[in-house]
């Protein structure tokens, strides 16, 4: 694989064939940035693959923004170095980064046409003529916005505004495409829409390296590679996305990814068989589930996630808890039940339901697999 | 009576309504309307009473009215060019870069509007006149005969001092348009490979053209119908309509002409004024 030079303008020579094999990786190295006295991004150390989508996810005023802004270079970082593939970018100003960066709220320049728009950056980067008219066109019909060339921003609907957004960053081949909230500013229905566009996007082009910022764990399950949840300016979790999902590292992970029940157990057997299950105790019940090198007598978290929950059990759900139901939602396609397992309220998500429900305030027994369940260290807030 | 407007009764409302448009209707009448009909009666009348257009032509091919026409113009349209290039700079600097600041220094230029234009003229006096600090200095240091710095009194130096005066009225609505424009379009021309120059062009200035246009205007308009400056600067030779108009009027009691001259300045600012209209409606102010 072969990452062209990066040299100011001479992106425009890298050809559409060369971008889907030549995505170029983002590193961030010990990148620390405050403002004055705040700090705001505590020494980050994050790895970006060649044509990755690495999802950034966290509660708002966690770094997340700022981080990209790092690699786009608007913040200055305190300390630490970007590269992005072999160029060291930390010093270089945004106009010479080679970047494609889409916002919430579309940042389109309303005077100028769509067209204009999306072939502003080639002109800036001093392609020629007959390039320009062929990218723009490309990069329109690649979002869908083929027959709208000739609007203004303001004839276009949000969703569309959008596109076009996403064809102007397109359009100069950019070697990291960065997205901040891109879709957050949409409607829910739209939301959908686009996420799986994105989605077919990076199918289409899949060298293209991108980082996803958003709050919106539904948009980063859906298309990230990898997800990195942000706290507080630091990661508190990195790693493949399912794998994250399935056995996520901290309680905060487990409760930010998707929904999660984290009961309080004691270990009573480390990981043994050939799945690598430990064993824990919950009040009198024996609960097993995959483990991560804890020891007997460790007080951890057992994690559950609320539609692994069932109120039949069979030989494979050989977890079995008994809680108190305390609360019933019937949404159609979903009922949610809340239980009390120990003082601890556990949410149960269920499409299917025996014929008669049990009563509010009787003793319901759950059942779940040690497939779907996992030990997950309390966090140790630094 | 005034209470009659809360009241909720439209029919009520109605009558009283129409009759508030009197008092500020006769107050412009007497104090806009009927001076301005006296001048223009008095443009085409002679001494006799009689309707005369004859005397206007003759004011309209004179060498003394082209000539203050010229500079009217000549000085205004150099002012105003200074006043956007001065406005313009100042406020990108003031507007992008970001500097502590930045926001005094607006609202100090800001309180410029308030001060009178002599003021101005009066402090350039003292620095580049013929006594002032500049001339003095240089003076002394190269033990020269007469003062080397001279343009105070010419155009020049009007134009100077109205570029002084008049560039915060620029300034002002490009601060306001500027503020508008959304940081996020500025930066993703810029990762789209813009530089500075390039975004200050294609992204900014589009955005700026109707503040340049109002503030533009109303600096053309301000410019023509200065008054202090000019006659402050007191520069032989630099005689604009304004000042003729105080000369025939005052030194020379031709009142006629006077009121000619009047009439053409009159016509040149309602112009210029429905030009600032136009594009301060434009702008949305
Ligand atoms: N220009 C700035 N000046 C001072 N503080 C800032 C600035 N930009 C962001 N911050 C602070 O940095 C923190 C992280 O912000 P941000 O990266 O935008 O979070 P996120 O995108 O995760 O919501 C917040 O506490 C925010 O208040
Ligand atoms: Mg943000």
């Amino acid at each position: 694989m072969s990452v062209p030079a990066f040299t100011g303008s001479n992106v425009m020579d890298v050809d559409a064939a060369k971008i889907r094999g030549a995505g170029s990786n983002v590193h961030f190295d010990k990148v620390s940035v405050a403002y004055g006295a705040h700090v705001v991004l505590h020494p980050l150390t994050l790895d970006i693959a060649p044509g990755e989508i690495l999802a950034m996810i966290g509660p708002s005023g966690s770094g997340k923004t700022t981080a990209l802004r790092a690699v786009a270079g608007f913040v200055r970082p305190a300390s630490g170095r970007i590269r992005i593939g072999a160029t060291d970018v930390t010093d270089l100003p945004p106009y010479e980064r080679g970047l494609g960066m889409v916002v919430q709220n579309y940042a389109l320049f309303p005077h100028m046409r769509v067209e204009d728009n999306v072939a502003f950056g080639l002109r800036a980067q001093g392609a020629d003529k007959a390039l320009i008219g062929e990218r723009v066109k490309d990069s329109l019909a690649t979002v869908g916005m083929s027959g709208f060339a000739k609007r203004y921003p303001r004839e276009l609907s949000g969703g569309q505004q959008q596109r076009v957004a996403i064809a102007r960053a397109l359009a100069v081949r950019p070697r990291v495409l960065l997205l901040d909230e891109p879709l957050s500013a949409l409607d829910a229905q739209i939301r959908r829409n686009m996420v799986e566009e994105i989605a077919k996007l990076h199918r289409d082009l899949p060298g293209l390296t991108i980082l996803y910022v958003t709050h919106d764990q539904t948009e980063a399950l859906t298309l990230a590679d990898k997800i990195a949840i942000m706290r507080d300016g630091r990661v508190s979790s990195h790693g493949p996305t399912v794998e994250l999902y399935r056995l996520p590292p901290n309680r905060f992970t487990a409760e930010f990814l998707g929904r999660a029940n984290l009961l309080p157990v004691t270990v009573t057997e480390g990981a043994t068989g050939p799945k690598g299950f430990a064993t824990a105790r919950l009040g009198d019940a024996l609960l097993a589930g995959a483990a991560r090198g804890e020891k007997p007598g460790d007080k951890t978290l057992l994690c559950i996630r609320p539609q692994h929950l069932s109120l039949t059990g069979d030989e494979e759900h050989t977890n079995r808890i008994v809680g108190t139901l305390k609360e019933v939602h019937w949404q159609g396609e979903l009922t949610h039940l809340v239980l009390e397992v120990d003082g601890t309220p556990v949410r149960v998500s269920a499409t299917r339901l025996p014929v008669s429900l049990p009563e509010r305030g009787s003793a319901v027994p759950l059942f779940f697999t040690p497939g779907d369940t996992s030990l997950v260290p309390e966090d140790v807030r630094g | 009576m005034a209470d009659a407007a809360v009241l909720p009764a439209p029919a009520a409302k109605r009558v009283p309504g129409r009759f508030w448009i009197v008092p500020p209707a006769a107050l412009l009448a007497l104090l806009f309307f009927y001076p301005l009909v006296l001048i223009v009666q008095q443009a085409f009348m002679d001494d006799s009473g009689m309707a005369n257009v004859g005397e206007f032509v003759r004011v309209l091919h004179a060498r003394f009215f082209l000539n203050a026409l010229i500079n009217t113009i000549t000085i205004s349209v150099t002012a105003t060019a200074g006043c956007l290039i001065v406005g313009l700079v100042l406020g990108l600097i003031l507007a992008f870069v970001p500097f502590p600041g930045s926001g005094v220094i607006a609202r100090l230029i800001d309180t410029f509007i308030a001060l009178p234009t002599f003021l101005v003229t009066l402090a350039f006096t003292f620095l580049y006149g013929s006594a002032g600090m500049l001339n003095a200095g240089l003076t002394e240091a190269f033990s020269l005969q007469a003062p080397p710095v001279n343009f105070l009194y010419s155009t020049w130096g009007v134009v100077l001092a109205e570029v002084t005066v008049y560039s915060p009225f620029v300034l002002r609505p490009l601060l306001a348009a500027f503020s508008l424009v959304d940081r996020g379009q500025i930066e993703a021309a810029s990762v789209l490979g813009a530089r500075p120059f390039r975004i200050v062009r294609q992204v900014i200035l589009p955005a700026a053209v109707p503040a340049l246009i109002a503030g533009g205007s109303l600096c053309l308009l301000l410019t023509v119908n200065e008054f202090g400056i000019v006659l402050f600067i007191g520069a032989k030779g630099v005689i604009t309509l304004p000042l003729l108009i105080y000369s025939k009027a005052i030194q020379e009691s031709a009142y006629q002409v006077a009121c000619i001259i009047a009439v053409i300045n009159i016509a040149l600012s309602l112009g210029l004024f429905g030009l600032y209209r136009f594009a301060a409606g434009r702008l949305g102010a």
